[in-house]
């Protein structure tokens, strides 16, 4: 046997026992295997609310809730835009769906169930740690979750619906429609009608008036605030988690196909507008839930606004400067995105002509975004930084 | 029977007629090929077969079983491998990932096979197996044109459909391609074979087809085909 051909069986066999390792069957190590990860948020979650929260300060503490939510919003248009290539222009109308379904259910399931729209939460959803006697989760942490989880079920739902006549247009077209589509959104709920006050108020307009009281152009203010560092941090973490889950899968490898070559991706027999629908009917889920977390914010009072392109900008600008597809890179952005516009506040009225003038140079410096497709992770991306040169020329496009 | 059989197929662009009815048909077992110049519709007649294009009129039955206007994802899993032009690999990923992507049509319990499938792949291009990790971007031309028509292989295909594989290779690369697509023949698979390069084409297929502006001109076997004067003078720069 020559040295090539011993060398090739070696290297088969390296790949063989890869593929074992990798899918060993077993259920008890695999379930302990997808387990840990969500153990793991669960308890940064936790903690984030309990030592974090105090390091941070007030001022802090709610930057980083901002940052948070804006996570889950760059990482699940990740999905989309990154991913599967796709340019989704309304990402914000998922945001607004998410937010004001949950927000109706809480405001108005606390209105009329516990006799006031008031935070009825324990220590983890923001009430003082030092509060006597105050549980960790109250009544209001369990109304909160499945709040959020009903916003982003209807928001995937509505994602569902634009998406599935809509990813059939490729490009320009489709940014079009999606843009459209929060347009829609924004005009809609500037229709609607005041936000109900009272319990009696509300149980006389029944569930058909409470689903239209949501404020209109005023906004809906009076939610509960429930939003927390511990909410913000477990739910960013289980957003990352899952895209991460979907960029290793096989159906993420599929998504990715679609992004490089919709043709050939046809060809490899990826159902390509399924593959599409799914990743837009995910972000939508997510997306729904960002809109959850950030209506029940404090100070903040969830407007039509939050339905707007301007809102779906900013966030199609992290995902586009994290680099698109990469989850970390997006995550990444969001913090930086977030927080510039903060520390440039002393230089005031310049502030976002500043902050523009770094987002172009940024494009000019790094054109396929601060990572590229790659994770943080990633030893590859590491050594192209250091070869920067070489890769930038060998980037092709 | 036929593995695949064509007939009358018209495909229109928006109001331009690309193929005026065309029929063809290919044998199990063996290489047929479609030779013609730039746009007579050679890949506008494989992009119809592997659905890539719903064709205005006319026929298309892979192993006696009409899979016109079906999509094209369906018929990977019939059995139909395209092998597109321009190669259309993934660029930005790695020539393994490119690779698995090949088998993603077939049932996770097909696992072991798939294992089998890639190995015999990577044999059959020894020069995928040292670039396993690079992106396929990087790949040369030639190194591309291997990896598409490996990654082809790994759907399993009955037919295979090669669109071009010598476009832009240098004329040892494109006689190392013609001997691949000898040896996977050799080892079961139908093959149709669009081609350019007439000459290269017509040695290794059994029958040929010339395609002129989306009509078929002349059919016949590869022998005869390559030996008329009308072929010598038009295709292969010869008389």
């Amino acid at each position: 046997m020559n040295g090539r051909a011993w060398k090739n069986m070696a290297s088969s066999d390296a790949n063989l026992l890869s593929l074992i390792t990798a899918s060993r069957p077993g259920a008890a190590p695999t379930l302990l295997r997808s387990a840990l990860p969500v153990v793991v948020i669960v308890a940064l979650a936790v903690m984030a609310q309990v030592v974090l929260k105090g390091l941070l300060g007030g001022y802090y503490a709610d930057l980083a809730i901002t940052i948070g939510v804006n996570i889950v919003l760059a990482v699940s248009l990740t999905i989309v835009n990154g991913f599967t290539g796709q340019f989704s222009m309304g990402h914000a109308g998922f945001l607004a769906v998410g937010g004001y379904v949950s927000g109706a259910v809480t405001y108005y399931f606390s209105l009329t169930q516990w006799g006031s729209a008031a935070a009825a939460g324990g220590r983890l959803s923001g009430m003082p740690l030092s509060t006597e006697g105050l549980a960790w989760l109250g009544a209001g942490d369990v109304l909160f979750p499945v709040a959020l989880l009903i916003g982003g079920l209807v928001s995937a739902l509505l994602g569902l619906a634009v998406g599935l006549p809509s990813l059939r247009l490729r490009g320009d077209y489709l940014a079009i429609v999606t843009l459209g589509f929060g347009e829609i959104i924004r005009v809609v709920i500037q229709q609607s009608g005041p936000a109900l006050k009272t319990p009696e108020a509300a149980e006389q307009a029944g569930v058909l008036g409470m689903a239209t009281g949501l404020g209109g152009a005023l906004g809906f203010g009076g939610l509960p605030k429930y939003t927390s560092l511990f909410w913000v941090v477990l739910f960013a973490g289980l957003t990352m988690l899952v895209a991460y889950r979907i960029k290793t899968s096989t159906s993420g490898r599929a998504m990715l196909s679609v992004r490089e070559d919709e043709i050939a991706a046809e060809a490899m027999g990826v159902n390509t507008t399924r593959t599409k629908v799914w990743a837009f009917v995910i972000a939508a889920f997510f997306a729904g839930i960002a809109g959850g977390l950030y209506a029940h914010k404090l100070g903040v009072a969830l407007g039509p606004v939050d339905a707007g392109f301007q809102r779906s900008f900013d966030i199609i600008i992290m995902v586009v400067l994290g680099g698109l597809g990469s989850i970390s890179g997006a995550a990444l952005a969001a913090v930086v995105v977030t927080m510039l516009p903060e520390y440039l506040r002393a230089v005031a009225d310049y502030r976002m002509i500043i902050f523009a003038l770094a987002l172009i140079l940024m494009m000019i410096l790094r054109p396929k975004g601060l990572l590229g497709v790659r994770e943080v992770w990633d030893a590859d991306l590491w050594r192209g930084l250091f070869r920067r040169g070489k890769s930038a020329k060998g980037g092709g496009k | 029977m036929p593995l695949l059989e064509v007939s009358n197929l018209i495909v229109r662009y928006g109001a331009i007629e690309a193929l005026h009815g065309v029929s063809l048909s290919v044998e199990q077992g063996q290489i047929a090929t479609l030779i013609g110049c730039n746009g007579a519709g050679k890949s506008t007649t494989l992009r119809a077969v592997s659905g890539l294009l719903k064709p205005a009129k006319g026929s298309i039955r892979f192993d006696g079983k009409e899979i016109t206007g079906v999509a094209p994802h369906e018929i990977v899993r019939l059995g139909v491998a395209h092998s597109p032009e321009g190669r259309g690999v993934f660029p930005q990923m790695t020539v393994d990932e490119n690779l698995d992507l090949g088998a993603f049509a077939r049932p996770r319990s097909e696992k072991d096979q798939i294992r089998k499938d890639r190995e015999k792949s990577l044999d059959l291009f020894p020069r995928l197996r040292e670039r396993l990790k690079q992106l396929a971007g990087t790949l040369s031309g030639g190194e591309q044109q291997m990896l598409a028509m490996a990654r082809a292989l790994l759907a399993r295909p009955r037919l295979l459909l090669l669109d071009e594989p010598s476009l832009g290779l240098a004329p040892q690369v494109v006689q190392t391609i013609f001997q691949i697509i000898r040896d996977i023949n050799a080892a079961g698979t139908t093959i149709l074979l669009v081609e350019q390069n007439a000459h290269m084409a017509l040695k290794v297929a059994h029958h040929g087809y010339v395609l002129e502006t989306g009509r078929i001109a002349m059919s016949d076997s590869a022998r005869v085909l390559e030996a008329s004067d009308e072929v010598r003078k038009a295709y292969l720069g010869i008389g």
